[in-house]
């Protein structure tokens, strides 16, 4: 039982099982969201964590200080998931039945501030007032030994909430993984408003009058930044090697790393001569690659799938949202290539520390 | 208690007398004491009925509870403006005439008072905010951001100050707040609130989430353990990588004079933000002054313009 939980956390098919959950219960919301189906599914997530943490591995890799609010955070996002799609599909049977959304049927009707509401933010408060005691009153904050510039913990971590760009470190460059990524994710987030142009679903919850947004946050919140931090935080181990959740944290596991360049595969397995010394030259088809899927598949789309799409948002709208697009889903992308290639990088050119 | 009246036995006495006008009791002055105190005004005059006593013929003046005093006191009526809050227009007031309740308007909508809808997250963020800022305060007393005395002032704050949890009461809230601004972003995105007219709000909202990260990990640094400058370490190991400013980074190499490379470990985007080539004390005292004061501040005055804005642009969302 515990092997096949190891295997199954191997981080291509931890991310292939939690990219098809999600997908799955976005398609088959109605079924996912009804109340039975979501306290089993709860129920069967705490029977594991009370079976799992019998082991002794798995418990001190939890209950790590640092680590609890990662579980909190875990049931709390399973749980609002549910919630804003369960209010979603609810509102959807409405607007089916050409009623008003729930939100619209009770809105016209205003409440006052004092008591109402100024009622509920003081419930609110001293929930989190006593929840904050408890927690700190049995949970010690970690203190480890003093700061030693020369004793190197072996493995090293950043905070928990950057864990999902450290994983990102494993299959790009630091120049990408830790600058323009995270730069990335904060321009994305600040355009959604702009580049997002349907009117529809503003003020309540919907899921069929904007599938598209919602997936696609769906994905790189939950596929993408939720799920590599479960991955960074309790599947990797000394060296950054991954660890199943009850496999102990051997200090020389080592793993076998195999790296393949783009250009080897090209000039050498593709063409079958030696790759050219000069290195614009050698990387010229890396280069091409990455240029032709950022700058050329959104034109495809643009004249093909997304002939709608580009006629409502117009051309800059359009644009900006598809290579935000693009880029997202390279990373799946990238770490598809190297679980199946060992491909190291698409272009790799160290003379200028420039890999992607 | 006035509706005891018809139960007590008045077997065709004299007249009784009548009830005390409103307007005779001093508690009435306030038009919101008015209704009770005319209600316990009549008891003791039925009773007096009964008891088949010559009625006395002066008016009955109940006298006012302390608490009746208190409210009528200048000193009260010169901080709170209004009535009880039962009337709406005392209620009413109550928000507009206190400044920190004033950030809500009078009347809100009914989705936007439902937790199923808005899950409380943004209050709760702002809630943590708060709770941060009154502990960090605490913890300021005690700690010193030196090589020295960081790791010792941190054991002496649980070990020698009483009601010594404010560090983790202080840590525990961060992650809170990382989580809640997370799930508020969440919610905000799944009632596609930031929708026109929110958009620019949502963008502060962003700077929001980046200032929370930011606070989180520049306070992660001040304990100075091993836990503390490692995870410094790797976070701002990224920053040598920053592409031209890095030195690791792509095409900083290209930045030189003849075989001088001008981005160097001495000078880089690592370098300005550690101050250092590593993390050392030049670090803790750096991360320590944006985390108590710099950031702090940036993240208040946006937090402002954030509330505000709920306001200007239309309260909390609702269908249009």
């Amino acid at each position: 039982m515990k092997e096949f939980f190891n295997a199954l956390a191997d981080p291509s098919r931890f991310f292939l099982i939690f990219t098809v959950a999600v997908f799955a219960m976005l398609k088959w919301r109605e079924f996912f969201t009804a109340p039975k189906v979501a306290l089993t599914i709860f129920f069967g997530a705490v029977v594991f964590f009370v079976w799992a943490i019998r082991d002794p591995g798995f418990k001190a890799n939890i209950t790590k200080p640092d680590n609890i609010p990662i579980i909190f955070m875990l049931f709390l996002v399973g749980f609002f998931s549910w919630l804003s799609l369960y209010r979603a599909v609810k509102n959807d049977r409405r607007i089916d039945r050409g009623e008003l959304p729930e939100e619209a049927v009770e809105n016209p009707k205003k409440v006052l501030t004092w008591p109402d509401l100024v009622y509920s933010e003081f419930l609110c408060m001293l929930i989190g007032t006593a929840v904050l005691l408890i927690w700190a009153l049995l949970l010690k904050a970690p203190l480890e030994e003093p700061a030693n510039p020369n004793k190197t913990p072996n493995p090293s971590k950043a905070p928990w909430y950057f864990l999902g760009l450290q994983e990102m470190l494993v299959y790009f460059d630091p120049w990408l993984a830790g600058v323009i990524l995270p730069g990335l994710i904060v321009n994305g987030l600040m355009a959604i408003p702009y580049v997002d142009t349907n009117p529809k679903g503003n003020g309540y919850y919907t899921f069929k009058e904007r599938p598209f947004a919602i997936t696609s946050f769906f994905f790189g919140f939950i596929v993408l930044w939720v799920s590599m931090i479960i991955l960074m935080t309790f599947l990797r181990g000394p060296n950054q090697a991954f660890f199943g959740p009850f496999e102990p944290w051997n200090l020389h596991k080592v793993e076998p790393t195999v790296n393949i360049q783009f250009s080897q595969i090209f000039w050498e397995q593709w063409l079958g001569t030696s790759r050219p010394t000069g290195w614009f030259l050698r990387e010229l088809p890396g280069i091409a690659l990455v240029v032709g899927y950022l700058a050329i598949t959104p034109m495809l789309l643009a004249k093909t799938v997304c002939k709608k799409m580009v006629a409502q948002m117009g051309n800059p709208r359009y644009l900006t949202m598809m290579i935000m697009f693009l880029i997202m889903v390279a990373m799946p992308i990238k770490m598809v290539l190297r679980w199946t290639f060992n491909l190291q990088f698409i272009v790799n050119i160290q003379e200028l520390f420039l890999n992607i | 208690m006035a509706e005891e009246n018809p139960q007590s036995p008045s077997s065709g006495g004299p007249p009784k007398p009548p009830a005390p006008t409103p307007a005779a009791t001093p508690a009435a002055a306030t038009p919101a004491a008015a209704a009770p105190a005319a209600a316990t005004a009549a008891k003791p005059a039925a009773k007096k009925d009964d008891a088949r006593i010559a009625p006395p013929q002066k008016t009955y003046v109940p006298r006012p509870g302390l608490m009746d005093q208190i409210k009528d006191s200048q000193i009260w009526r010169s901080v709170f403006r209004h009535g009880y809050p039962n009337t709406v227009r005392n209620r009413s007031l109550a928000v507009l005439s206190n400044v920190f309740l004033h950030l809500h308007p009078v009347n809100v909508r009914t989705s936007g008072l439902r937790l199923s809808f808005t899950w409380c997250m943004g209050g709760l963020t702002f809630f943590l905010f708060l709770v941060e800022v009154i502990t960090g305060v605490l913890l300021m007393f005690y700690y010193r951001p030196t090589g020295e005395y960081a790791y010792r002032d941190i054991i002496a704050m649980a070990e020698h100050v009483p009601m010594g949890i404010m560090r983790e009461i202080h840590r525990w809230s961060a992650h809170a707040m990382v989580i809640t601004v997370w799930l508020h972003m969440f919610r905000v995105f799944m009632t596609g609130s930031y929708k026109p007219p929110r958009e620019f709000n949502w963008n502060i909202g962003v700077i929001l989430l980046v200032l929370t990260l930011l606070l989180s990990f520049t306070g992660y640094l001040l304990p100075w353990d091993q836990l503390a400058i490692w995870a410094i370490t790797v976070g701002s190991n990224m920053a040598r990588a920053t592409p031209i400013a890095g030195y690791e980074g792509p095409l900083s190499s290209l930045i030189s004079i003849d075989d001088v490379n001008l981005v160097h470990s001495g000078d880089d985007m690592r370098f300005a933000l550690l101050g250092g080539r590593f993390v050392g004390e030049a670090t803790l005292l750096r991360f320590y002054v944006l985390h108590c004061i710099f950031i702090p501040l940036v993240a208040t005055i946006l937090m402002a313009v954030h509330f505000w804005r709920i306001r200007k642009d239309g309260g909390i969302s609702g269908p249009l």
